[in-house]
């Protein structure tokens, strides 16, 4: 397929510029010059973007508008239509959702002596942790340590991270990493056994472990083999659609709906752990997104309804480089490794405009200024803007072959779709990548209803306003296993009382209370990606998300 | 907008040349629920098995990595029934009779060669099930690892293999066993749970803001 004509012109001019530029380096940006950029361009400090909550535990704090139209949406289900006398499903722990965060909190309550069930909405490890590609943190070097760690934590996270948290994290890190070689994860090592460590942005000690550039995939498959091989009970395709609560407000299960067969069912338990991820389906203010289908902030809703705060909902990560052509692929990840070998980013005329290794934030928003305000961004067929990352230059730097040998999956992307990246530059612009914020939580994923617990990228607090890469992966496996073991513990002292629904209808008055109509439904589920042609034909039927 | 035709399990439906089977299929009106998960070409829920008008042969490929073609007709895959065993990896030993006695079936592979066709990782699949023959388990992990679990594989084996559940096996052994420990993992484990670190961490917690910047901006980072 390659590249229209329109954009090949682009294409010889980036050449034509290649040698000038291989001498060339742009200066990194003052703090001033990068407050200015950020405030200028950044999507998190865009107004437009942002609005009030107008219910609920954070009523008036600003958030992105697709997350409040969710937390400001009705519930799925009629809570006068559930029977709470009996129950479908009785145990100890519930673990909500199949990523890495559920997977390990699903080992760890049962190694605990819990009776556990894990519900998901997909298939089991259809999640954001599969995606993973760089790497895993942990000072398990000796001329590292955990308080090393600690301060490009929070360092990286603008200050703004929960102490106990990051603790928990730096800490638990080398014990982590080695639980997954106790289960074999094959992380990469020299031949004595010594883990091969890189950097990542932000580190100041080589501490990114790998499993080549399947990092989470190989963690993610290893944690479901054992979860399978402990015949730990799961539900695919069975999201949790509301918790339920007793006459004491302590969290006792949930209702899920079965996306084949659209029926209810109901669960008792004496622990729930939330563990659902993140939510870059939202496509928030219109961006494309790295995340997997089932990304659209559920746990947000569930935890918000039964009376969660969230925490820096409003610092929202976005990757400088996501695929912008072709189509087939938009928002798809570009690995940092690309700008680290040496690719340029450069605009329609062949000209560098920022460092490429500034942080992620300044990086992005360098883009986005070149493509609106500057209008020197390169336009796809699909009107999709962009700026040029000059893949080549990585071979010119490095020798033939560097690419296929250092950079194997994205290779195998691009040219699966007809681009040599080897030989032709990529069209790059800002994907949605992380949710920074979340749920808050205490060391051990306890959460303030008594009952409910939460890990992983749901929860937030560990990464203060920006997580760094590699971070986590740590975190939904060292806050998947605390939540684990403490909902375990919390199961065996605890009985559920009357349950109910009562915190539904509650939350539906607040709204009506507030007037807001009844537009919307919520949690998600899932996008839809269908087109308003087809959605016009749905007519007579309520059209509102997953039916 | 050049279009193309391609039937979704038996209905025709006009989709732009552009899309992936993934998009074409949403395009066309279904809002996917099975086979659909990272749409990245990482989880393997998204095998489909297609042919072209007037070509006899059976063609197969990720929904979402894969690029519509015009007389298309497909069908997902989105599940596969394969052969799993449980086991405790902790009580195994990583050897050749290891895996015949959880995979007996690994013995009736015909090298046909149809498994590594098929895979669209390209992995070499008939070999690592020949690994798996002679027990040689480093090279089965290695030539495995890039393993969506996407289920083509057996899908067509005539042996009735389950070859990426054989891999996974061989991973984990080779991962637990086989590849040499990392003797500072462990060390660093034990100072921690000594409470080498606690002081200085506690410390790091009390620590203001204008502490904590300068000694970020101090930090020594490593070449
Ligand atoms: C492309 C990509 C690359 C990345 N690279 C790195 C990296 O190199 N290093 C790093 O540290 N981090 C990386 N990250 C981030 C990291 O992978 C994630 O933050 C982390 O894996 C999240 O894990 P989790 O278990 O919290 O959520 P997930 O892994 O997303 O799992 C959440 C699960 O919950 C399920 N679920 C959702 N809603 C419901 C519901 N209502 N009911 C039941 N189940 C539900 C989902 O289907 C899913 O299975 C990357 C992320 C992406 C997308
Ligand atoms: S080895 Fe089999 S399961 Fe794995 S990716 Fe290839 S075809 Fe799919
Ligand atoms: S398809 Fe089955 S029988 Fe044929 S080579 Fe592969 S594993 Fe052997
Ligand atoms: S949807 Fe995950 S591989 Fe295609």
């Amino acid at each position: 397929m390659s590249y229209p004509e329109s954009m090949l012109a682009s294409i010889k001019k980036v050449e034509e510029t290649r040698k000038k530029r291989l001498e060339e380096r742009i200066p990194l940006l003052s703090p001033e010059e990068k407050d200015k950029l950020l405030h200028g361009f950044h999507p998190d400090y865009n107004p437009k973007g942002k609005r009030p909550v107008r219910v609920g535990p954070n009523q008036g704090d600003q958030m992105p508008n697709e997350l409040v139209d969710l937390l400001e949406a009705y519930p799925r289900i009629d809570p006068d239509r559930f029977d709470l006398s009996s129950f479908d499903y009785d145990v100890d722990v519930l673990v909500i959702g199949g990523g890495g965060a559920g997977a390990a909190a699903a080992l760890l309550a049962q190694e605990n002596g819990a009776n556990v069930l894990l519900v998901t909405k997909l298939r089991l490890g259809d999640a954001n942790t599969m995606m993973a590609q760089g790497g895993i943190q942990a000072a398990d070097k000796p001329h590292d340590s955990p308080v090393i760690h600690y301060l490009d934590v929070v360092g990286g996270g603008h200050y703004y991270n929960v102490p106990e948290l990051v603790r928990a994290l730096v800490m638990d890190a080398p014990k982590v990493i080695r639980w997954h070689e106790e289960l074999g994860v094959m992380y990469d090592k020299e031949p004595d056994g010594t883990m091969i460590t890189i950097h990542g942005g932000g580190t100041s000690k080589k501490r990114m472990h790998a499993a080549r550039d399947y990092t989470g995939a190989e963690i993610m498959r290893t944690l479901r083999d054992e979860v399978r091989n402990r015949k730990i009970p799961y539900l695919e395709f069975s999201p949790v659609v509301e918790l339920l609560l007793d006459d004491q407000k302590r969290c006792g299960g949930a209702i899920i709906y079965n996306l084949d067969t659209k029926e209810y069912f109901k669960i008792r338990a004496k622990a729930v752990i939330i563990a659902t991820g993140g939510f870059g389906r939202l496509h928030i203010q219109g961006f494309p997104t790295t995340n997997h289908y089932g990304a659209t902030a559920d746990g947000l809703v569930l935890a918000y309804r039964v009376g969660c705060k969230l925490l820096y909902m409003d610092a929202v990560q976005y990757h400088p480089t996501g695929v912008a052509y072709p189509e087939q692929i938009v928002g798809l990840l570009i690995t940092e490794k690309v700008r680290g070998l040496g690719a340029q980013l450069v605009n329609r005329e062949g000209n560098q405009f920022i460092y490429p290794l500034e942080t992620r934030d300044v990086v992005a928003s360098g883009i986005i200024r070149e493509c609106t305000e500057r209008n020197l961004g390169v336009e796809t067929p699909t009107g999709m803007k962009g700026v040029w990352l000059d893949s080549p230059m990585i071979e010119i730097i490095n020798g033939p072959g560097t690419i296929q040998r250092m950079l194997p999956a994205m290779y195998r992307q691009f040219h699966n779709f007809g681009i040599d990246m080897a030989k032709l530059p990529i069209l790059t612009y800002p994907t949605l990548h992380y949710q920074n914020g979340g749920i808050v939580i205490n060391e051990w994923g306890e959460t303030t209803v008594p009952g409910l617990f939460v890990a992983g990228e749901a929860s937030g607090g560990v990464h203060g306003r920006n997580r760094l890469m590699g971070n986590s992966l740590l975190d939904v496996n060292v806050f998947g296993r605390r939540a684990g073991m403490r909902a375990a513990e919390y199961a065996k002292k605890n009985k559920v009382g009357k349950l109910s629904l009562d915190h539904v209808k509650r939350y539906s008055e607040e709204l009506k209370a507030a007037g807001i109509e009844r537009k919307r439904v919520a949690p998600m589920l899932l996008p839809d990606y269908r087109r308003p042609e087809v959605l016009r034909k749905l007519e007579g039927t309520y059209g509102l998300g997953i039916e | 907008m050049e279009m193309v035709k391609i039937s979704i399990m038996g209905q025709w439906h006009e989709v732009p040349a552009s899309l992936t089977i993934q998009k074409a299929l949403e395009y066309a009106g279904y809002q996917l629920v099975r086979g659909c998960g990272c749409r990245g070409g990482f989880c393997g829920a998204c095998a489909t098995v297609y042919r072209t008008e007037g070509d006899y042969r059976l063609k197969v490929g990720l929904a979402c990595q894969t690029i519509v073609e015009d007389g298309m007709y497909l069908t997902l895959l989105p599940f596969y029934p394969a052969q799993r065993a449980d086991y405790d990896i902790d009580k195994l030993e990583p050897t050749y009779e290891t895996i015949i006695s959880i995979y007996p079936e690994v013995l009736r592979c015909v090298g046909c060669n149809t498994c590594t066709k098929v895979c669209p990782q390209d992995i070499d699949v008939m070999e690592y099930i020949a690994c798996a023959k002679r027990g040689d388990i480093a090279k089965l992990a290695d030539l495995s690892f890039d393993c969506v679990m996407c289920g083509l594989c057996a899908s067509k084996c005539p042996a009735e293999i389950a070859q990426y559940n054989v891999a996974i096996l061989a991973r984990r052994l080779y991962g637990k066993y086989l590849a040499p420990k990392a003797k500072h993992l462990a060390d660093r484990v034990k100072e921690i749970e000594e409470g080498k670190f606690d002081r200085e961490i506690e410390a790091m917690m009390q620590k203001s803001e204008d502490e904590l910047k300068k000694l970020y901006a101090a930090r020594e980072i490593e070449p």
